[in-house]
């Protein structure tokens, strides 16, 4: 029951929450959407945080990705123990990395009074969640060999499910304890997202590489253009 | 030609006073709020000097505005890849520090202090944390300290001067400065608009003035550092970027910007130009001693017919030609070509333009006693403010461009005192006006703009397009039981 709790609903209760408050944000609210960067106050340690936290942390979200959506290329990838390996090292690493970046961040937002100033509850929830994530995550990487491979005969089938609306959680019920909490978490971050300055996760500026460098807005469009 | 229409402005630095009423009547309509105490979107700094925020012409540390490389025009800060590659941590970013932490004092604690043996005292406490701070900068903090070894002496544009005449103007008796009132110059080539990820931050068609759009505002702060001049602001409060509006709701009802109308010195100057947008990258292109020409050449005139067409073609209003033919800002700009852009080596396109002060630079000193310049062609060279200096500020270290605009203040000046006091006869005044390349009676227009002219010749605002105006889009009720001007959502984080 629980299992069915965790794994069958919420995930629906954190995505609708995700999309509906998403949008009601976006469109009632837009000010309020922004990365709420804090480097105008503290500029030092935020470089020694969110350089490792940001980047290693985006390479292993992709990685997540990639096994979830082209599961049989994954495992034809990793179907040489080298490969394997290095992809594991590999990912270790980012995580390591990233876990180091997001205490550099805890420790600034604590440490630098003008920081913690402009720090809200929210963020520290963010934080907090992140942190529960990474270190789950890094927990698995090491004890419960190799994450990369079994990935795809559980999450996988399991987030499959999800989106074609046929929830199947017994591949999910069976794994240890802490590869429930590594899900569970990752989509309470779901959740969270409209809520706080996670919102800038969809926000990525790609448009900048393509659009004209100078931008000329008429208040009204001219007559005849 | 595509012809776009642009309000700009000139400030006339010789009439400056340095009374900062300009910068306090900006604060208390648009910056007196949490998250903007340190911004002064008009701000007047004391040069030579190091400015606000400290040290802004430095380019190799902020890296704002552009750079050609080549046949490329790019942005000092790196192409648009290594731009977004910054975006988690941006290295050329000021911070509140460059600056100054905002501040108040406890005052209560004067009333409030129990009884003692001391006199209580109110202790500076940051706006920011809200602890108590030692104050080490605050607005206009190098005021008045043009001889100073820590704030003049660290002037990027003094480094363009030999040790020789920098000890010089370090000698107290030659000790000399001169003020600069700064606002957003609303530039053509705008490093802030190229800089935002976003696309956040556009020129508006009808009249230029740049704006942040505070929806549309990521606060990637990139515009921060992509300004060269230093005038797009964080907010830290809200996480979003904001910057001068050129008071564009006071122009929309026919009103002059705030720092405008207040300006006890009368020295600023309001009034379309007509430019021609496809000369846009090739004038920022050019090498720096051509820049200040080549951008006069790329703003057109209002008269000539060919203009108009195109003007009229490309739907700029009847109203906008016709207040571009009234003008200051071409007058001076233009056809007098006595003010120049501030730093267009930066390649901006700043659309606003001084008129280099003549005072700094003619008064010599002998047996201790100020006097002005009589041989004043002779001794331009001798300046006791070096050309070089003038030429770095305000012409990409073009001296000739300098030297022409004092010539024709100088012949003015000549001509006035001519008129109006004995000691210079009527020939030397004419010789002059010629040495300078300008009639008497331009001589005589120019002094009529500069020392008597109103409110309305000063400040020509296209008359109010109502049709045009932001305000006839938004729903004018919104306001109702409103007094004066107020944001239309509190800037605060409400997430």
């Amino acid at each position: 029951m629980m299992d069915l709790l965790l794994f069958g609903i919420f995930p629906y209760v954190a995505v609708s929450l995700a999309v509906g408050v998403g949008i009601y944000r976006y469109f009632i609210d837009r000010y309020s959407w922004s990365s709420q960067s804090s480097q105008f106050l503290e500029s030092r340690a935020l470089f020694w945080g969110s350089v490792p936290w940001h980047y290693p942390i985006l390479i292993i979200l992709l990685a997540h990705f990639l096994a979830f959506l082209f599961p049989t290329g994954w495992g034809e990838l990793l179907g040489r123990p080298l490969r394997l390996y290095l992809l594991e090292v590999t990912g270790l690493a980012l995580a390591v990395w990233a876990f180091i970046g997001l205490v550099i961040l805890m420790a600034r937002r604590v440490g630098s009074r003008r920081v913690s100033a402009v720090t809200t509850v929210i963020d520290w929830l963010v934080l907090l969640i992140l942190l529960l994530q990474v270190a789950t995550g890094i927990y698995i990487a090491f004890t419960l060999r190799w994450g990369s491979l079994w990935y795809l005969h559980t999450a996988t089938p399991w987030l499959w499910s999800l989106l074609t609306f046929n929830p199947q959680v017994q591949t999910m019920a069976v794994l240890p304890l802490f590869v429930k909490l590594h899900a569970v978490n990752a989509f309470l971050l779901v959740a969270l997202f409209p809520f706080s300055r996670l919102v800038h996760v969809v926000s990525i500026p790609v448009t900048y590489l393509g659009r004209p460098l100078q931008v000329v807005i008429w208040n009204r469009q001219r007559d005849g253009r | 030609m595509n012809v776009r229409s642009q309000i700009s402005s000139v400030f006339h630095l010789d009439k400056c006073i340095g009374c900062h009423t300009c910068s306090i009547a900006c604060k208390n309509l648009w910056t007196d709020r949490r998250g903007a105490e340190y911004m002064w979107w008009n701000n007047v700094e004391t040069k030579p000097g190091t400015g606000y925020p400290t040290l802004w012409e430095d380019q190799e540390k902020y890296k704002g505005g552009w750079e050609v490389t080549g046949h490329d025009l790019h942005l000092k800060m790196g192409g648009r890849g290594s731009l977004l590659g910054k975006i988690f941590h941006n290295p050329h970013l000021p911070t509140v520090d460059d600056y100054y932490e905002p501040y108040t004092y406890r005052y209560g604690d004067l009333f409030n202090a129990p009884k003692g043996d001391d006199q209580p005292t109110a202790r500076p406490v940051s706006m920011i944390s809200g602890e108590p701070m030692k104050i080490e900068a605050g607005p206009n903090w190098d005021d008045d300290l043009g001889g100073s070894p820590i704030y003049a002496a660290n002037d990027p544009s003094m480094k363009k001067l030999s040790e020789q005449e920098q000890a010089q103007l370090f000698a107290l008796e030659r000790m000399v400065f001169f003020y600069v009132p700064r606002i957003c110059n609303h530039c053509v080539n705008a490093g802030c608009v190229a800089a935002c990820p976003s696309g956040a931050i556009y020129k508006r068609g009808e009249d230029g003035i740049v704006l942040v759009s505070q929806e549309k505002c990521r606060g990637w702060r990139m515009c921060v550092a992509g300004c060269p001049y230093k005038k797009t602001y964080y907010t830290w409060s809200t996480g979003k970027s904001e910057k001068c509006i050129l008071c564009y709701p006071r122009q929309e009802s026919g009103q002059a910007p705030a720092c405008f109308h207040s300006c006890v010195g009368r020295i600023r100057y309001l009034g379309v130009l007509l430019y021609d947008a496809d000369r846009i990258e090739e004038t920022a292109k050019r090498t720096d001693p051509e820049l200040v020409a080549a951008q006069r050449e790329m703003i057109l005139d209002p008269h000539d017919p060919e203009v108009i067409a195109a003007a009229r073609k490309n739907g700029v209003h009847e109203q906008i030609i016709k207040a571009a033919q009234k003008s200051p800002v071409y007058r001076f700009v233009k056809e007098w070509e006595l003010a120049l852009p501030l730093h267009p080596e930066f390649r901006t396109l700043p659309m606003l333009f001084y008129v280099p002060p003549l005072l700094p630079v003619i008064a010599t000193v002998e047996e201790g006693r100020t006097k002005l310049g009589d041989d004043f062609f002779s001794s331009l060279e001798q300046a006791r403010l070096p050309l070089r200096y003038l030429a770095s500020l305000f012409a990409g270290g073009n001296e000739e461009e300098v030297a022409k605009a004092y010539r024709k203040q100088m012949a003015v000046r000549l001509l006035r005192r001519s008129e109006t006091v004995e000691g210079i006869s009527r020939e030397v005044a004419e010789k002059a006006c010629a040495a300078a390349g300008i009639g008497t009676d331009e001589a005589d227009s120019i002094y009529r703009l500069t020392s008597l002219a109103g409110l309305k010749e000063r400040v020509v605002i296209p008359s109010m397009l109502r049709e045009q105006a932001l305000e006839s889009i938004e729903d004018p009720h919104e306001h109702r039981r409103e007094a004066g001007f107020g944001t239309r959502r509190k800037a605060k984080r409400r997430w």
